[in-house]
């Protein structure tokens, strides 16, 4: 198997027909992604390269069968965008979107978790690529083949960087799933551990944090208490100066809270092995699975 | 972005949470004129993005026109904990007879709006919080149904406030709560809130951190972006686009996505290098901002050598290598650098990049290694 997205995956695009959007998804359907359908608000009836556009989510799940949007749309529009993809009925919400205010986050947040059945991943995320079955963002995929590593990050270069190191090693992933680098994600690495827990084809799990929040302390408590699979760690940002917004939003430490090497503790104290160089997890890795 | 005090009261004003009169003034004769209007006595405040003013002997009371004059002059221009004083906020004198202390955080723990209140005002919160936590009463909102009169109340009778002011302090909280939901802030501090003798409830300093991202929808807020608080560099960074952060170091840095940027930074300081800066060119880094980079970069006299450190996404390395062939055309940069491309069409990039032949310019083929060359390099050692 693998978590999110894969051969069951029905895409719609919210900005398909925007150029990136454009052409995203058709890399996206390049890769072999089940790419069904896009939305552009007074577009419906036209096509990209044969992929229908509709004018609205509840069209497009309606009449294209869609169970997984992309949201490509600019920040003025995107919590819009998410907001009618959830009412729409449609399951996985991938937002892509860089920018998106504080506020509209929060709000946009609270009520999908009160949406039953509906899981929204990032903000500011560069979606989430399962090797040989789907790929849906903006996840470079000829770097990655299948395997049995879950990679779950707050980066997205980051991960390109882990998940070459890992590939250079000989191992391939189950899925990578980017969080996003916003103060409040819609899915959280306790969320993926659970799916990466319960999902066969993933032995081992690389999670790939950074300063901010306290993301990585919640996920090192439930490592302790719910996860019996092997879990590798990195940190980023232990030069990071208090006070400054390092590239992310929510890359920030505040006072003395969301440092990187109070995240590298917490994780070490439940037994996770912390990489202190994307090299070193990729070391680690082959220690636990073998080489 | 932080908002002096003044700037953070006018915010309050406009959604009718009661604040002093005042005037803003840059010079001593602006604060004089400022005096005259407001009346005396008056007090003298300087406004910089930094708590402890007090204390730093920025804020003070003036009985008179000379009075207003000379603190001025000792104010303006004077350093608080390293910051500048470049404005003062020339305000009417309050009659206190209670202090106390309210603020709205934007708590992304809890998914939601922290509210606090206490009556333990005009000290540093944070010791409060310490040493008599009991003393701060405190509530998150339900974002979709917003701040509700009952948790108004609730907060007032819990914090200890006396019963004639539990609904004037209701109010107040309801105000700010406002404030922060149409401001998009971040942040909404007021320490202290004061009751006067006619027990009337105003907010008599401000501390407001604003959304960035929300800006645009906030014109008016905008433009109290000031940029006499930002480093050369990082000005010139947000006008080329790029994502900039001023380190103490002598090594430059540039990456893609802001991860790998604050990853590069970690692994040189474990090879026992100093960082001279974060700088994010972006996901799908183009050949003009890699040359906007090098020139930030460089115009950092401090730094001594650079370190590119590049893994191509939707980032094509034949461009980031194009671009710094341009950007060596253009900046002609003095220092030595260290340049690492991997991922989409590296192995072009490093062609264009050993073909052109650019002076100073080393090539390596991990992250790692190109770390420990540009350490060596920013001690003068030969690689």
């Amino acid at each position: 198997m693998s978590v999110l997205v894969g051969t069951e995956t029905r895409l719609c695009v919210a900005g398909i027909t925007g150029s990136e959007g454009r052409f995203h998804t058709l890399n996206n359907r390049d890769y072999g992604t089940n790419v069904v359908s896009g939305v552009t608000p007074g577009k419906g009836g036209q096509d990209v390269e044969g992929i229908p556009v509709f004018n609205t989510f509840h069209a497009a799940a309606e009449q294209s069968g869609a169970n997984t949007a992309m949201i490509f749309v600019p920040p003025p529009f995107a919590a819009d965008s998410i907001l009618e993809a959830a009412d729409a009925g449609i399951e996985t919400i991938i937002a892509i979107t860089e920018g998106i205010p504080a506020h509209d986050e929060l709000r946009v947040y609270t009520q999908i978790k009160r949406t039953p059945n509906i899981r929204l991943i990032g903000p500011n995320c560069p979606g989430v690529l399962s090797p040989g079955k789907a790929n849906v963002g903006i996840i470079p995929a000829s770097f990655f083949k299948e395997g049995n590593i879950g990679v779950m990050s707050r980066s997205g270069t980051l991960t390109y960087q882990i998940g070459n190191e890992l590939a250079q090693k000989g191992f391939g992933n189950s899925s990578i799933v980017g969080l996003g680098g916003d103060p409040i994600p819609g899915t959280s690495f306790i969320d993926v551990l659970e799916m990466f827990e319960n999902d066969d084809q993933t032995e081992l799990i690389v999670m790939s944090g950074e300063i901010g929040g306290d993301a990585e302390e919640l996920a090192a408590e439930y490592i302790g208490e719910h996860v019996t699979k092997p879990v590798v760690g990195y940190i980023a940002g232990f030069t990071a100066p208090p006070g400054k917004t390092m590239g992310h939003a929510g890359a920030i430490v505040s006072g003395s809270k969301g440092t990187a090497a109070a995240k590298a503790e917490a994780l070490e104290a439940k037994g996770v092995r912390v990489g202190r160089t994307p090299t070193q997890v990729a070391e680690i890795a082959v220690e636990i699975l073998g080489g | 972005m932080d908002l002096l005090e003044y700037q953070g009261k006018q915010l309050f004003a406009r959604h009718e949470i009661p604040v002093p009169s005042g005037i803003p003034a840059r010079t001593v004769d602006e604060a004089l004129a400022a005096a005259e209007k407001i009346g005396y006595p008056c007090v003298v405040k300087a406004q910089v993005k930094i708590g402890g003013r007090g204390k730093a002997g920025g804020v003070k009371v003036a009985a008179n026109a000379e009075e207003v004059r000379e603190h001025s002059e000792a104010i303006l221009g004077m350093d608080i904990k390293g910051f500048t004083v470049y404005e003062l906020w020339i305000e009417e004198a309050s009659e206190i007879e209670a202090e106390y202390y309210a603020a709205i955080v934007f708590d992304r723990s809890a998914r939601a709006a922290l509210v606090m209140l206490s009556t333990q005002g005009g000290m540093d919160i944070e010791q409060v919080s310490a040493e008599t936590p009991e003393a701060i009463a405190t509530l998150h909102v339900d974002p979709l149904l917003g701040f509700q009169p009952f948790e108004a109340r609730r907060l007032a009778f819990e914090a200890g406030i006396d019963a004639d002011l539990i609904r004037p302090i209701g109010d107040f909280l309801t105000r700010l709560y406002e404030t922060f939901i149409a401001e998009e802030a971040l942040l909404v501090e007021v320490n202290p809130v004061i009751i006067t003798p006619e027990r009337k409830v105003r907010a008599l300093d401000s501390k407001v951190t604003l959304d960035p991202s929300a800006l645009y929808r906030h014109e008016e807020n905008a433009k109290l972006r000031d940029p006499s608080d930002e480093d050369p560099q990082e000005q010139m960074a947000r006008d080329r686009g790029l994502t900039y952060v001023k380190l103490d170091g002598d090594i430059g840095i540039l990456g893609n996505g802001a991860g790998l940027v604050m990853s590069t930074l970690d692994v040189v300081a474990q090879y026992g290098g100093e960082p001279a800066n974060f700088l994010d060119a972006g996901g799908g880094s183009k050949a003009d901002a890699i040359t906007g980079a090098v020139e930030v970069i460089c115009s950092n006299e401090k730094v001594k050598a650079v370190l590119f450190n590049i893994f191509g996404g939707i980032t094509r390395c034949d461009e980031v290598a194009n671009g710094l062939i341009e950007a060596f055309a253009t900046a002609k940069p003095t220092v030595p650098f260290v340049v690492r491309l991997d991922g989409t069409n590296d192995v072009e990039g490093r062609k264009i990049l050993a073909d052109a032949k650019l002076p100073g310019v080393h090539t390596a083929a991990t992250m790692n290694e190109a770390a420990e060359m540009v350490v060596a390099l920013a001690k003068g050692e030969s690689v």
